[in-house]
């Protein structure tokens, strides 16, 4: 029986208008011109400038927007890869096979979910440079090829995804451990690997601070790209606006094609935690 | 086929650990070791551009603890902490709650309270500095129709701040309210049937059930977002533009401790300094952790 309560659903409205509302203004924003947006009152409709706008995001010299969308694929989809690798294996041994230290270690796996990474920033920085590696895109790549959410959220699905039946036959038979995880496990922990893989991807496509710290003017993330229109001498709103938009959207329709998926591994990650 | 049954074992046993090391590997050197690190830095004289210059022992530390600007940070963090996560809590909460009805079209209502979630925090910052603008912000123009003159909310600390408060909420009462929501559906059915029978309104069953049975996962939801909240920089950051943007307005107003440390390490050069407040912010993460799950165990004793 669904619920006739109308004020639920009024509620859900006025919650979603609030929810939606920001974006939507980026979007009116963005396909204005300057004078449009300084005026009062402000636009609510959506103007005839987008393609304009975003012509002008592209051509800027100083950001090299086309540049960093590419760097943030790039960054995005190699720390993706990996995480999912990482975790899968990780997290199937800590389900699955015994050995000695491994309540300690898996211990030590959540533990690091609960220390932000950001606080050793600056030896981060420092270790970077004798690297080598600053101001290019490894360095904005390899502090996050693991993570402890994932080890630990692949752990819980490898727990109920896997029998124990099917690893035990498959050792009868003589198959490796390797050979166990590659035909059996990996291709069993694909639902919660895809999910991994989208907030993984999010997650990294939405970096700012360390990129913002480390990354030289020539390697931007779209992140590093944004703050550096939105933060110049000049104040270009429209353009900043485009900018955002741009930068934004292929978040969100990651997010419309994949929101289910997305929605049930937060209240899953959520609720084991 | 001994050799291969002794192989096997040998493969088995180590096998474990060839799958756990890459995890355990990168991140000792890219987690740990930095984290470590940072607190030899803290007891050096270290700048930048001419690296160590030797011990200095706690002098960081002595210096930080009369340092005006980082106590400064340090209330402007706390104050935007609190007035953000108290309504977040509570809205996520009874969102929770809405979320757990009986809806038409389910998924679509979570989708939309998760949307700002997905938006970068670039994204955010920028958004929010235009629609809380002192001339031609939105938010303005609706308080002037209200009579309200309009408010420079980047020039006030108490404006700023709640402003600040508003941009955080934007994008996390949402995703709190659905991982809240997977632990109410686990929530026995029964409970809810017996307190009906029993005559209990929606607001004590709310209180009742509810409440005490989301404990574990409020007291989760809260150390993320104190831990995210403490570390506060990107939404700030961004919503005061301009090349002096990390200083957090004219006079500080509104920086928080993160951009405290990134100026101290960056513009101002000092490393050593710079790692102090970094251990000093990870304390108050930890004082703070503790303080968030002693006060959410008395939410148990209202059963």
């Amino acid at each position: 029986m669904k619920t006739k309560n109308p004020l639920l659903y009024i509620g859900l409205i006025a919650t979603l208008i609030f929810s939606a509302g920001p974006i939507y203004f980026m979007l009116v924003m963005a396909s204005r011109t300057n004078n449009e947006i300084v005026s009062l009152p402000p636009p609510f409709w959506v103007g005839g400038k987008l393609s304009s706008n975003v012509d002008r995001v592209f051509d800027n010299p100083d950001v090299l927007f086309g540049q960093a969308l590419l760097n943030s694929l790039i960054v995005a989809s190699v720390a993706t890869v990996c995480v999912v690798l990482t975790s899968s294996l990780a997290g199937f041994a800590f389900a699955k096979l015994k050995f000695r230290g491994r309540n300690a270690m898996l211990l030590f796996v959540i533990g690091t979910m609960m220390v932000p990474v950001q606080l050793g920033l600056i030896p981060l920085y420092m270790l970077m440079t004798k690297l080598g590696l600053s101001g290019g895109l490894e360095s904005v790549t390899l502090p996050f090829v693991v993570a402890g959410f994932g080890v630990f959220m692949m752990r819980q699905f490898a727990e109920q995804a896997i029998p124990d039946e099917m690893i035990e036959a498959a050792r009868v038979d003589g198959a490796s451990t390797f050979r166990i995880f590659f035909s059996i496990v990996f291709p069993a922990l694909r639902p919660a690997a895809a999910v991994l893989a989208l907030l993984t991807f999010m997650e990294r496509w939405n970096d700012f601070l360390w990129p913002f710290l480390t990354l030289d003017a020539e390697h931007p993330t779209v992140q590093v790209a944004l703050s550096r229109l939105s933060s110049g001498y000049y104040s270009d709103q429209s353009l900043i606006m485009a900018g955002t938009l741009v930068g934004t959207l292929p978040l969100v329709v990651v997010f419309i094609v994949f929101g289910r998926q997305i929605i049930g591994g937060i209240m899953e990650g959520g609720l084991k935690a | 086929m001994r050799i291969r049954d002794r192989f096997a074992k040998t493969e088995a046993r180590v096998a474990p650990y060839a799958f756990v090391s890459p995890f355990f590997i990168i991140f000792a050197i890219f987690g740990l070791f930095p984290l470590i690190y940072t607190a030899w830095v803290s007891l050096h004289d270290w700048s930048l551009l001419a690296g160590d210059q030797g011990y200095v022992g706690f002098a960081n530390y002595r210096e930080l603890f009369h340092d005006s600007d980082f106590w400064r940070a340090l209330t402007n963090t706390v104050g935007i902490f609190l007035l953000a996560t108290i309504p977040q809590l509570i809205l996520a909460t009874v969102l929770a709650q809405v979320l757990n009805a009986k809806l038409r079209a389910r998924t679509f209502w979570r989708m939309g309270v998760l949307l700002p979630n997905v938006t970068s925090v670039a994204a955010v910052g920028i958004i929010f500095g235009l629609i809380f603008s002192r001339d031609y912000g939105i938010v303005n123009w609706g308080l002037g129709h209200l009579g309200v003159n309009p408010i420079d909310w980047q020039g006030h600390r108490w404006s700023s701040w709640l402003a600040i408060s508003v941009m955080v909420d934007w994008r996390w009462t949402g995703y709190n309210a659905l991982i809240l929501l997977a632990s109410l559906q686990s929530v026995p059915k029964e409970l809810y049937e017996a307190a009906r029978i029993d005559g209990a309104s929606a607001w004590r069953q709310f209180w009742s059930i509810t409440v005490p049975m989301l404990r574990p996962t409020i007291i989760f939801v809260s150390i993320v977002a104190t831990i995210g909240g403490i570390q506060l920089f990107t939404e700030p950051l961004l919503f005061g533009s301009g090349v002096n943007a990390i200083s957090g307005g004219n006079s500080g107003q509104y920086q928080t401790v993160a951009m405290y440390l990134v100026q101290q390490a960056f513009t101002g050069q000092r490393f050593g300094y710079a790692s102090t407040v970094a251990w000093v912010l990870f304390l108050i993460i930890a004082v703070f952790a503790v303080i968030n799950v002693a006060l959410l165990r008395r939410i148990k004793s209202v059963e």
